[in-house]
């Protein structure tokens, strides 16, 4: 018997891994969860049938929307994560000692739940006393607040699902208002090379150039996305991404990181010219 | 032909059943489309019209709206009756709609609410006669009386200054004119408005009904008035003679469908006849399906439809009323009278205290944030809200405003506040309309005649009408209306540099 999990990445393309056992099915009250194990991938998760994360690569990515900012910001003590459910962004903050607070908004109850249970390398840093998760609308929390985060990190799904108010001009002004005067928001940015994932990512571009003073864009490999190449976005009142990295106080921390470097960090930022040419079009 | 026949018996015997349970399972039919069901089985080979022959003839149409739209895009015929004479599934839809809004009659409408409007105009005015109606009515009426030549007779709506906006009629009002016009035919009221406000339909219709004139209701916004809980007064309980209901904006079928709906007292054969004057002999089955479907839907969700539909209402005028400067207003207007009741599932939304005119939240709403409301004027804005929406959307309008509220509020010095100027009738809308003419730029037609409409769309209430007087107050509401961005219509000029009047003597 051969058990595989497809995901079409374009209507002609898909990414199949062969499935060991399907350990959760369920529909919450806004997508279809499931959480399957692979002998390659080890345990992965899917929302509505579209990967969200591996065990395998999962460092990439949750190391890449994480540090790059940290290693930015001063001191960013007070922190909002939107999205995220699966815990992987909480982990890497939480070692950083300098944050007093983190703000979790997850629209859906279930996929904490879910991963609590079977995604602990991610959903590992929950009972942080730091860590106050909501159960709610992100765009809903985030108009709420005025001046008060250090740093946004937006973790959400594609633009298609529950996740398409997260890519608006509307709730990237809101973060806009929610962050302090020297604030960043980073956010998952799509991909730039099949053709609708281009039109999201230059989408979303378009409408965080007009909210922000500062807005790049960085890259990180990760294999099981669509394309593998995916894209980072870097919007920030006051900071740059590059001139402003402090890489000796980031190493002087000592974490320890399996993809990230302060190197690489600049690195990401310097992008391959199709997309570059993608970025200028709507800037 | 047993089944329809058994569905028009099951509406027929109404009379008989209070019964709740019987009522709605008579609801649980819909034979319009059983009907089309039955004759897609048949597979007939069409030598009849439309000529796309079930769309095989026009692929590049079948690709775009689907093969299964298509094949029920057919004529009338024996089996699927005949919506100028009907005798079989239609008249079955018709009684059960009939049924399910509590009407004597109910007459499918496939031109549109504006041929429902002037379906019930034309059935109870000719040349000559007067009609009692206020004028922030819908285009669709005076053209009524364009086509059959009876007199308006003008109530001025009340204005809430605040707002801006026309209100409903007052009753003394409403008496004071039919004690000064004990001649008019018929009382027309347009309830709920654009923007929720409700007249008190229920007095107004036996002040109509004691001094033997017919109570004519423009019910485009109240469908749901009939289908869902705490909502205000439908106009056929009311014991009004006709509405015109606009199955397709609250009640969720098709664009251009609609049902005109007809009291006890109302003699709807002739009601057929005028209908048929000007409506198509080659009525839609995709429209009329659509109004089967939608009907059937109403009566057996309706009511938690419109729950739905009140709480996703209510949470959005908190959270922007929580928002600053915007006005998201609901019952708390109401006054008795003017305002006798108000229609919550509205959305409607002041902008003034932003120093944005309603128009321009509109064009940001749409050109900054992807999102299209129902309309903006000179003050408000209005978002349809319906069954189809979903917290989701709603957190996206109102994070929208907010937005827009941090990034674009201006002072609010000079802002225009009146959305309604009382006019001045000359003569009546159809000697204004059919009157020898001449086109004169606008700034030199004030004190001529007017000889066409001019309004805003939407909402399409004129701010001209043919037969009225051109005054200055009028031309620098349009200039501040089109440098504002409303859409004008009506006019020949399509720029509207230009209006038509009267040729003078």
């Amino acid at each position: 018997m051969e058990l595989w999990f497809s995901e079409k990445h374009t209507e002609t393309v898909k990414l199949s891994i062969k499935v060991d056992k399907q350990l959760v099915s369920l529909q919450s009250d806004f997508q279809r969860i499931d959480i399957f194990d692979s002998q390659e991938f080890g345990r992965f998760l899917t929302l509505d049938g579209y990967m969200m994360l591996t065990e395998k690569d999962e460092f990439i990515y949750h190391e890449m929307i994480t540090h790059v900012p940290m290693a930015v910001h001063p001191n960013a003590r007070r922190v909002l994560v939107i999205g995220a459910g699966d815990g992987g962004v909480i982990r890497e903050l939480t070692r950083y000692k300098n944050v007093e607070h983190i703000d979790l908004v997850e629209i859906d109850e279930m996929v904490v739940k879910i991963c609590k249970e079977y995604l602990p390398q991610t959903a590992c840093c929950f009972d942080d006393p730091r860590v106050h998760p909501y159960y709610e609308d992100g765009l809903k929390f985030v108009r709420k607040h005025e001046n008060e985060y250090d740093l946004i990190i937006v973790d959400s799904t594609d633009p298609f699902g529950p996740g398409e108010g997260l890519f608006t001009k509307e709730f990237y002004g809101n973060c806009y208002k929610a962050l302090k005067e020297d604030g960043i928001m980073v956010n998952q940015h799509e991909s730039p090379f099949y053709t609708s994932d281009a039109i999201a990512m230059k989408r979303a571009h378009k409408r965080i150039v007009e909210s922000f003073a500062i807005s790049r864009v960085y890259q990180a490999h990760i294999p099981t996305y669509p394309s593998g190449h995916w894209l980072f976005g870097f919007a920030s009142k006051k900071y740059h991404p590059i001139h402003d990295l402090n890489a000796s106080r980031w190493n002087a921390l000592g974490l320890k990181t399996s993809y990230y470097n302060t190197n690489l960090h600049k690195g990401a930022f310097y992008l391959p010219n199709y997309v570059q040419e993608m970025l200028h079009d709507v800037e | 032909m047993s089944k329809l026949i058994g569905d028009a018996a099951c509406a027929k015997s109404e009379g008989e059943k209070n019964n709740e349970t019987d009522r709605l399972s008579c609801q649980t039919e819909a034979p319009i489309l059983e009907a089309l069901e039955e004759f897609k089985q048949m597979r007939l080979v069409p030598f009849d019209v439309p000529g796309h022959k079930r769309g095989k003839g026009n692929k590049e149409l079948t690709e775009f709206l689907g093969e299964k739209c298509l094949t029920v895009d057919v004529n009338s015929m024996k089996q699927l009756d005949n919506l100028c004479h009907p005798i079989s599934c239609i008249k079955a839809g018709e009684e059960l709609a009939a049924m399910a809004f509590g009407a004597a009659h109910a007459f499918f409408m496939v031109n549109g609410t504006t041929s429902a409007v002037q379906a019930m105009i034309l059935s109870v005015c000719k040349r000559g006669d007067k009609i009692i109606l206020p004028r922030n009515v819908h285009r669709s009426v005076i053209n009524a009386l364009v086509l059959c030549g009876a007199i308006p007779v003008y109530i001025n709506p009340q204005i809430n200054e605040r707002l801006g906006i026309a209100l409903g009629m007052k009753l003394s009002e409403v008496e004071e004119a039919i004690n000064a016009n004990p001649d008019a035919v018929a009382v027309l009221v347009n309830n709920p408005t654009y923007y929720g406000i409700c007249s008190n339909l229920k007095a107004i219709t036996q002040l109509a009904h004691a001094h033997n004139m017919f109570m004519l209701v423009d019910e485009a916004h109240g469908t749901h008035f009939y289908f869902g809980e705490n909502l205000p007064i439908d106009a056929m309980t009311a014991g009004a003679d006709f509405s015109s209901a606009s199955m397709h904006k609250s009640g969720g079928s098709l664009t251009q469908s609609s049902f005109l709906l007809c009291g006890a007292n109302v003699n709807a054969k002739h009601v057929r006849q005028v209908i048929n004057l000007t409506q198509t002999t080659s009525g839609s089955y995709l429209l009329l399906s659509s109004l089967d479907i939608s009907r059937r839907n109403l009566a057996l969700h309706g009511k938690q439809i419109f729950h739905d539909v009140e709480n996703l209402v209510e949470y959005a005028r908190k959270e922007i009323n929580h928002i600053g400067d915007y006005y998201a207003y609901s019952k708390e207007l109401i006054n008795g009278d003017s305002i006798y009741d108000f229609d919550v599932t509205k959305l409607s939304i002041n902008t003034l205290d932003v120093g944005l005119a309603g128009i321009e939240v509109y064009a940001l709403l749409r050109d900054e944030y992807d999102i299209q409301i129902e309309f903006g004027d000179i003050g408000n804005i209005l978002a349809y809200v319906s069954v189809g929406d979903s917290y989701k959307n709603i957190e996206r309008l109102i994070g929208a405003l907010s937005e827009i509220r941090r990034l674009y509020k201006k002072s609010r010095v000079g802002m225009l506040r009146h959305e309604y100027i009382t006019p001045q009738v000359v003569t009546t809308p159809q000697e204004g309309f059919y009157s020898e003419k001449m086109s004169l730029p606008l700034e030199e037609s004030v004190g001529h005649i007017c000889a066409e409409f001019v309004m805003c769309y939407p909402p399409g209430i004129p701010i001209l009408a043919p037969g009225e007087a051109i005054t200055k107050e009028i031309i620098e509401y349009i200039k501040y209306a089109k440098d504002k961005g409303c859409s004008m219509t009506g006019p020949e000029d399509m720029e509207i540099n230009r209006l038509n009047v009267l040729r003078g003597d």
